[in-house]
């Protein structure tokens, strides 16, 4: 193993990197994407990260199989998101300032319950690899595939398309861009949004599960440490499209590996400029992007943050 | 979370006295009785820093007369000053031990000046004569010590001779177990370079799982860490079938088949320490440090992952320790050809807690 060049070891670190970190990120930002088409932000989603990676190993623990743990997860997401839904629609009620309640509420909730489970091992999603076929231990162990990645993308390209192709998701756009026209077509904006944010929790909860039940794979309290809001930042950045959702999540995943890997291979000045590199690169495509008639374009006009 | 504890405190309290004047009408604790109140950072089962204390104190509850009081997930602020008062008012703690480095100062300071009677002790090298109170002090164990006895047993382990460490942040007492690791691997195998990766933060799970697979995707088949909690580097070793070397607490059961064993601290001596001369009426140092010469470090029972060879180093290594044999052995050069420690120091010697280098033999950088 050592005779590989260190290059061909960066390069494979971060294939790895972006199949191993990057769906959390995927769930959460398409979760988010979804909430603030329909014309809410929802930051809360860190929290329900968490709250469902705590529920995730739990069940996972008490029942014996992961994946009833991954539904638990997303469970306990869209009670989150409904409880988000709801509050906002009161009036004179700041999606933003219930965004980051509701964080907090969720960690600590997360915190509170999931101090039995600290100690104890539950059972993890199965992985599987693209790479067995090569007969290579490193690129085989590089492209292991949770099925999860796998639902990510299938989700991520079903909303596009269903946004695009569908009445649901005409209904969804419109509420986002003009609350007053939804309702001269008698759409209830609040219901809307309601489910809207309550789906979005559901997906940032099965997030949760991947964190806990497959990478790192155990629950603690450190486990997230921000992921969810980085997700919610990456919707802005994807510019409110599923699509670059999940790519811009894949980024963000190949680029944190860099960090590590140029360690491993001895390159070791300035580990913290590379640790950096995930934020640095979101910066300059967000520069390079944001400057374009089309970008303005792709903001729903009903949220918050640019009303 | 704070006041739930203390109101339960109080209230079990409250019924404790309320039972044992109902049933006795006069009894009064003994005059011999040690309260012991200990506030720690983080959860007590975090298979590291915590945990090493909380099994201490565990210890020390089976001691007759003593008594303890914890209470766990108190941040760094205002809330360990309102934890800790609440122990010397409501539990009537004698000495009261702050487990995490932020606890010290001004919280811990302003509080030994109000409760002149009650001990205070703090679990780092913080306490100074001419500055701080005579009823506050510090502790702290030399782990480096367990960290060198480690690098033995994961050279004599290591098929490679490549092995990795993931470090949290490249500070004195990191650089320092990093060191020692690496001279104790050398010591038995010559050929054995340390591979260091550093995460930035002390609890960063997603990036030491990184780390932990970058390393061994780099050829390292041993690997150990200096973060908060040392699960998940553990764990994801073990997944990738490379042996662990552990830290702070025993995570022996974390890898069943790769762990070789530990550096752990014996939180226990000192606590014990404190008991017995707090029951007898003595005084207590202000300053209490030490490593294997004073049963203050320890390591982790072997597991699955060390060799025959490995196991046998390790013992003789302890025994080295205990008789004060310097693992810093001069001159030694850091890992860019400087001479940085010129002569033979003793293992205690304050001059090694300054380290702020990497030595000939690992790789890695600390800017």
């Amino acid at each position: 193993m050592s005779g590989d060049s260190p290059f061909i070891i960066v390069l494979l670190a971060i294939v790895g990197g972006a199949l191993r970190v990057s769906t959390p990120f995927m769930f959460v930002a398409l979760g988010e994407c979804l909430t603030e088409k329909s014309g809410r932000v929802n930051l809360g989603l860190e929290g329900t990260l968490v709250l469902g990676a705590m529920c995730a190993y739990a069940i996972s623990f008490h029942s014996g199989s992961p994946w009833l743990g991954v539904l638990a997860a997303g469970c306990a997401g869209s009670l989150l998101g409904a409880i988000h839904g709801y509050v906002c629609k009161l009036p004179r009620v700041n999606d933003i300032a219930i965004g980051i309640a509701m964080m907090l509420f969720g960690t600590g909730l997360a915190f509170f319950f999931g101090k039995a489970y600290i100690q104890p091992s539950a059972p993890r999603l199965e992985s599987f690899s693209l790479g067995a076929w090569t007969g290579n231990q490193q690129i085989e162990t590089a492209l292991q595939i949770n099925p999860l990645l796998l639902v990510g993308v299938v989700v991520a390209i079903a909303m596009s398309w269903a946004f695009a192709n569908t009445k649901w998701g005409l209904i969804v756009r419109m509420t986002g861009d003009s609350a007053p026209a939804a309702r001269a077509m008698g759409v209830s904006v609040d219901m809307v949004r309601f489910l809207s944010t309550t789906a979005g929790g559901f997906l940032a909860g099965v997030g949760g599960a991947f964190l806990s039940l497959f990478y790192p794979g155990s629950w603690n309290q450190g486990l997230s440490s921000g992921q969810g809001l980085m997700a919610v930042a990456l919707v802005i950045f994807a510019r409110w499209d599923p699509i670059r959702c999940a790519f811009a999540a894949l980024l963000f995943g190949a680029t944190g590996a860099i960090g590590p890997a140029l360690q491993s291979v001895g390159i070791t000045q300035g580990y913290y400029f590379f640790n950096a590199a995930p934020y640095i690169l979101t910066l300059l495509v967000m520069i390079a992007s944001a400057g374009s008639k089309q970008a303005a374009r792709n903001v729903p006009g009903e949220l918050s943050i640019t009303k | 979370m704070s006041l739930l504890n203390v109101s339960r405190r109080s209230f079990l309290q409250g019924t404790a006295a309320g039972l044992v004047a109902g049933a006795t009408g006069i009894r009064s604790a003994a005059a011999a009785d040690v309260t012991i109140g200990i506030v720690y950072v983080g959860p007590r089962d975090d298979f590291g820093w915590n945990q090493a204390h909380a099994t201490a104190v565990k210890a020390l509850k089976t001691l007759s007369g003593v008594k303890a009081v914890e209470e766990e997930n108190v941040p760094e602020t205002d809330a360990c000053a309102k934890s800790m008062e609440s122990m010397v008012n409501l539990d009537s703690a004698n000495i009261v031990l702050g487990t995490s480095f932020g606890y010290f100062d001004p919280f811990m300071v302003n509080l030994a000046k109000k409760y002149s009677k009650v001990e205070f002790r703090h679990a780092a090298p913080l306490w100074s004569a001419d500055k701080h109170p005579k009823n506050l002090g510090s502790y702290f164990g030399y782990l480096n010590q367990g960290h060198y006895v480690d690098g033995i047993a994961a050279g004599l382990s290591t098929k490679s001779n490549k092995l990795g460490f993931v470090a949290a942040k490249p500070i004195s007492s990191v650089l320092s177990n990093i060191n020692s690791f690496m001279l104790g691997a050398k010591k038995v195998n010559p050929n054995a370079v340390v591979q260091v990766i550093f995460t930035g933060d002390w609890s960063l799970p997603v990036r030491e799982a990184e780390a932990v697979n970058a390393l061994v995707d780099a050829g390292c088949d041993v690997i150990t860490c200096h973060v908060d909690g040392p699960k998940v580097v553990i764990e994801t070793a073990e997944k990738r079938g490379a042996k662990t070397c552990g830290h702070n607490a025993s995570q022996a059961p974390l890898a069943p088949k790769g762990f070789i064993t530990g550096a752990e601290y014996k939180w226990e001596t000192f606590y014990k320490a404190y008991a017995t001369a707090l029951g007898k009426g003595e005084p207590l140092p202000n300053m209490l440090a030490g490593g294997y010469e004073a049963d203050m470090v320890q390591n982790s029972p072997f597991g699955a992952g060390a060799t025959e060879a490995a196991k046998a180093a390790a013992t003789t290594a302890i025994a080295d320790l205990k008789a004060k044999k310097p693992i810093y052995v001069g001159p030694l050069k850091d890992n860019k050809g400087k001479v940085v420690i010129t002569k033979t120091y003793d293992n205690l010697d304050p001059f090694l807690d300054q380290m702020d280098y990497l030595l000939e033999g690992v790789v890695g950088s600390i800017t």
